[in-house]
């Protein structure tokens, strides 16, 4: 189990939160030129790294907030947690670049 | 609003005031409901000073900014559940004075006021095994250090959401829950208790 730390009710048990899956993927704004590929793209592709992943949670069963968390998926260490809307740390922006 | 000779707290039931006329003595846990109790939700900004003194003048009470924590001015209590987000307690009935009130003295401010004192019932788990019993089901640190008297926390407990409310040193905790679990935890919490022996007590 994870010891996820809410950056509002402080670290809590896995079991209380759900996770929301990979952050930061916006909305396409010209959706009316959008193509078949693009929207396939925008609503299935998603990120599968062997490394540090950002990824939305919830504390579901705390204060209902979301918020954003960069993890590695072959350790399980959270490296950092920041809010909703802000960029990734740069200390994690940077691992996330290296890996792709 | 509910009329009060229709109502009915969430546990009539199980009969607990004839079923807690049994012994106390010896018993590691007691178990009490203390329904009927007056619960608001609140929602505002915590970083507008207008808005939590516009709180302090309808309900009488701090809002605790503090992660976890409450601030009680008896009878009224205010508990934290998030940046923006509280839950103000007081006697029953209470909720018919506090809504208007508090509506009232946030006019047009950016503020919310939920009347949730219908919708959840308050179990209070008191004795000197109430830390070993809520132990398992629920993942918090309950130790004094971590979780002093006066700390709250929206937590898991038995697989339902819940809040926690350490009010003394016994210790007592209340658990906050939605009508609709109350029976499920009530049964959780009886069977759960066994072994370190249950008396029922009314409120």
């Amino acid at each position: 189990m994870l010891l996820i730390p809410c950056p509002f009710c402080g670290p809590r048990d896995e079991s209380e939160f759900g996770c929301g899956g990979e952050a930061h993927i916006a909305r396409p704004t010209d959706t009316d030129r959008l193509s078949d590929a693009d929207w396939a793209a925008y609503l299935f592709m998603r990120k599968n790294p062997k490394g540090v992943h950002l990824e939305r949670w919830v504390h579901r069963l705390g204060c209902r907030r979301w918020f954003n968390l960069a993890r590695s998926t072959v350790s399980h260490e959270i490296l950092a947690v920041y809010k909703m809307g802000d960029p990734p740390p740069a200390s994690v922006a940077g691992q996330e670049a290296r890996r792709t | 609003m509910v009329e009060p000779y229709l109502r009915q707290s969430a546990l009539v039931h199980r009969g607990l005031s004839r079923a807690a006329a049994g012994a106390m003595s010896g018993a590691g846990i007691v178990l009490s409901e203390r329904p009927f109790r007056a619960m608001v939700n609140l929602r505002g900004e915590a970083s507008d000073a207008g808005f939590l003194s516009a709180v302090r003048a309808a309900a009488g009470v701090e809002l605790p900014l503090q992660p976890n924590t409450t601030q009680r001015a008896a009878p009224v209590t205010a508990l934290w559940l998030g940046p923006d987000e509280w839950l103000i307690t007081a006697p029953a009935g209470e909720e018919r004075v506090l809504v208007p009130a508090l509506r009232a003295s946030f006019g047009e401010r950016h503020a919310a006021v939920i009347d949730l004192t219908e919708s959840r019932t308050v179990i209070a788990v008191s004795g000197a095994h109430a830390r070993d019993l809520l132990a398992k089901g629920c993942t918090l640190d309950l130790h004094p250090r971590a979780f002093p008297v006066g700390a709250c926390a929206q937590t898991g407990l038995a697989r339902a959401g819940a809040l926690l409310h350490l009010v003394d040193e016994a210790p007592t905790f209340e658990i906050t829950i939605l009508r609709s679990f109350a029976d499920y935890m009530w049964v959780w919490l009886a069977d759960a208790a066994q072994e370190y022996g249950v008396a029922l007590r009314t409120e």
